[in-house]
């Protein structure tokens, strides 16, 4: 019989801490499919943040780096800095990169590191317990914005793909969501992409990943799909910000 | 051994880290260590090594935390208000058992306080700095040849015990210019990294940088795990010189700038038939208590001086184990204690004594 469906050889056979609908689980998927595509999984080094994803490095079979909060772009540096020929990717999310991060984010996309970073975005601390994050939307209820997001005290919710487009040396940056089967695919193409263009072009990429939290969002697994679609995507709209003319 | 050149301390803190074999520097512009980036990246490039300069002191520290656990020797250098901002980077790099070197050029504080020399940072470096039981090796330099040994002993030291080891200068010995001679380390092979996050080819198991355990038995394991590397390296790095301490009646502790300018003080004192000496810690961390204590089984005077408002007086005392009354005189603010100064407290505690 032809096998037509397994496990990424660079998705390790165990079970994740993940609550039940959260879509972590699809985008570590989709990583690995990416590494084991492009046949770099026995020179990859991955980069976990502080955060729902903190135990990343337990759920790819690569060898791994756990940062501080925020800071894993600068780690990121330190890696691909002593080893140019590694492939080297940070997964962080929206209170890691969009908060406490932005400094590392900024910097390292500046400098065109030649870096993969996936940047899921969800809208809350999920970790924590669901508090607001840079991300929120406005007027979202969170446990730290019990009334909804008041966006005249505590501002609007940060674009980070747009933001980092407007730098000079960034190689690749696009906006996906994995809120149904064919923006899945598309999330997969841009993943890809921005692990061929370290490996291609040693350029610096980011892929902005629209993802579901129902735990902190208090909504079943289908209902959040829902959500983001009504919700997210008027806000963060999807599709490449920033791409080298060939990859079109 | 190269031939003698004269170099400024920081410059010299520079090509020996290179001698040492360091591979990458990243760091962010703060006074008075500037010299050492500078001077650095100058060099790194034209040797085909890493220069870079960081977008914070933060972010400084975590490049130096990839880099380390990618197996590089790597080295990262800031004065007292940059320190204290990489103490979170160096709390997780303890946890992690990375090897890196971490110099601190020491200003006045707190706060912004002054660019000019201090030694105020003692308890940051010797007893934590960061959260959670860790240590950091810490040597105090005493010389711009002094700054060259103990810069190539710390990589050593860090590949050794897997562990951030800091040179603790200060603003005066960074912008010092004295010969100095570099060791030849051609030959010099590094130690192997089997545990560095070098791709997962699936001929070891892979790797993995961290320092998070959730599982409090666990952590507490590591934790023990961790003590039990400290007391090695307390039971056998331990490192102090003495000068005229033998038939001394009053000791004098000082480290780094200070412990030249006590040396000055003690020949005064000498000079007046005041039998003094000096004691002068070059481990910050491991103190070095038992060579201490030894000086202290005689009836004698000690006398702790700092750029401080009395700091490793502590650990002096501790050392000693309160047998003998410690006195204390430091200069703070920036301000270098002159050798008159120290003379003046000298005669003090002996004419003290004598009426006594």
């Amino acid at each position: 019989m032809k096998l037509v469906f397994d496990r990424p050889r660079s998705l390790a056979d165990v079970q994740t801490h993940y609550c039940p609908g959260c879509t972590h689980g699809i985008i570590h998927r989709l990583v690995a499919e990416a590494i084991d595509e492009l046949g770099v999984a026995d020179h990859t080094v991955g980069v976990a943040p502080v955060g729902c994803a903190v135990l990343a490095y337990n759920y790819f079979n690569l060898d791994f780096q756990e940062a501080a909060h925020g800071r894993a772009p600068a780690v990121a540096t330190g890696i691909k800095r002593t080893l140019p020929d590694r492939v080297v990717f940070t997964y962080q999310g929206d209170g890691d990169l969009a908060s406490i991060g932005t400094a590392e984010i900024v910097h390292a996309a500046n400098r065109g590191e030649g870096i993969t970073v996936v940047y899921v975005n969800n809208t809350v601390y999920g970790m924590t317990g669901g508090q607001m994050a840079p991300t929120t939307l406005a007027g979202q209820k969170t446990t730290t914005s019990p009334y909804g997001r008041d966006a005249d005290s505590i501002g609007y919710p940060i674009r980070m793909a747009e933001m980092l487009s407007t730098l000079v040396a960034p190689k690749y940056i696009a906006r996906v969501a994995v809120n149904s089967p064919a923006n899945i695919q598309r999330a997969k193409r841009a993943i890809k992409k921005a692990f061929e263009i370290q490996v291609n072009d040693n350029g610096f990429a980011l892929v902005e990943v629209l993802s579901t939290c129902p735990t902190n969002w208090g909504l079943s697994p289908e209902k959040a799909l829902r959500w983001l679609e009504d919700n997210m995507l008027p806000y963060y709209p999807l599709g490449d910000f920033k791409a080298p003319k060939e990859v079109e | 051994m190269s031939e003698k050149l004269l170099m400024r301390g920081n410059e010299a803190l520079g090509e020996a880290a290179i001698k040492a074999g360091c591979q990458l520097y990243f760091a962010y512009p703060i006074t008075p260590q500037s010299e050492l980036p500078e001077y650095l990246s100058r060099r790194m490039p034209k040797i085909g090594r890493v220069f870079l300069q960081a977008e914070s002191e933060i972010a400084a520290i975590n490049m130096v935390y990839g880099a380390a656990g990618a197996g590089a020797r790597v080295m990262t250098s800031s004065s007292s208000p940059g320190i204290s901002l990489k103490q979170e980077g160096i709390s997780y790099i303890a946890g992690a058992q990375l090897p890196c070197v971490i110099v601190n050029m020491s200003r006045g504080g707190p706060g912004l306080g002054s660019i000019q020399p201090a030694q105020s940072d003692y308890f940051q470096a010797t007893k934590g700095g960061g959260h959670g039981d860790y240590r950091l090796i810490v040597l105090a330099p005493a010389s711009v040849q002094e700054i060259v040994d103990l810069t190539i002993l710390a990589f050593d030291l860090a590949d050794k015990y897997r562990n951030p080891v800091m040179i603790m200068g200060d603003g005066l010995l960074g912008q010092m210019m004295e010969p100095v001679r570099f060791p030849d380390r051609s030959d010099v092979k590094l130690p192997e990294k089997p545990w560095a996050t070098t791709g997962y080819t699936g001929e070891r198991p892979k790797n993995i940088i961290r320092s998070l355990e959730l599982q409090p038995e666990r952590l507490e394991e590591h934790n023990q795990k961790l003590q039990k590397k400290y007391a090695d390296i307390i039971a056998t790095q331990k490192r102090s010189d003495e000068y005229l301490t033998e038939n001394a009646e009053i000791v004098l502790i000082a480290f780094g700038t200070v412990a030249r300018i006590c040396r000055s003080a003690i020949d005064m004192a000498r000079a007046k038939g005041i039998k003094a000496g000096l004691f002068r810690p070059i481990t910050l961390w491991p103190f070095p208590d038992k060579d201490l204590a030894k000086l202290g089984e005689k009836e004698r005077h000690f006398l702790s001086v700092e750029m401080s408002c009395g700091q490793m007086i502590e650990d002096v005392e501790l050392a000693l184990r309160c047998r003998h009354p410690v006195d204390f005189y430091g200069r703070v603010g920036g301000i270098v204690p002159s050798p008159e100064e120290v003379l003046d407290k000298i005669e003090q505690i002996m004419a003290g004594r004598c009426e006594g």
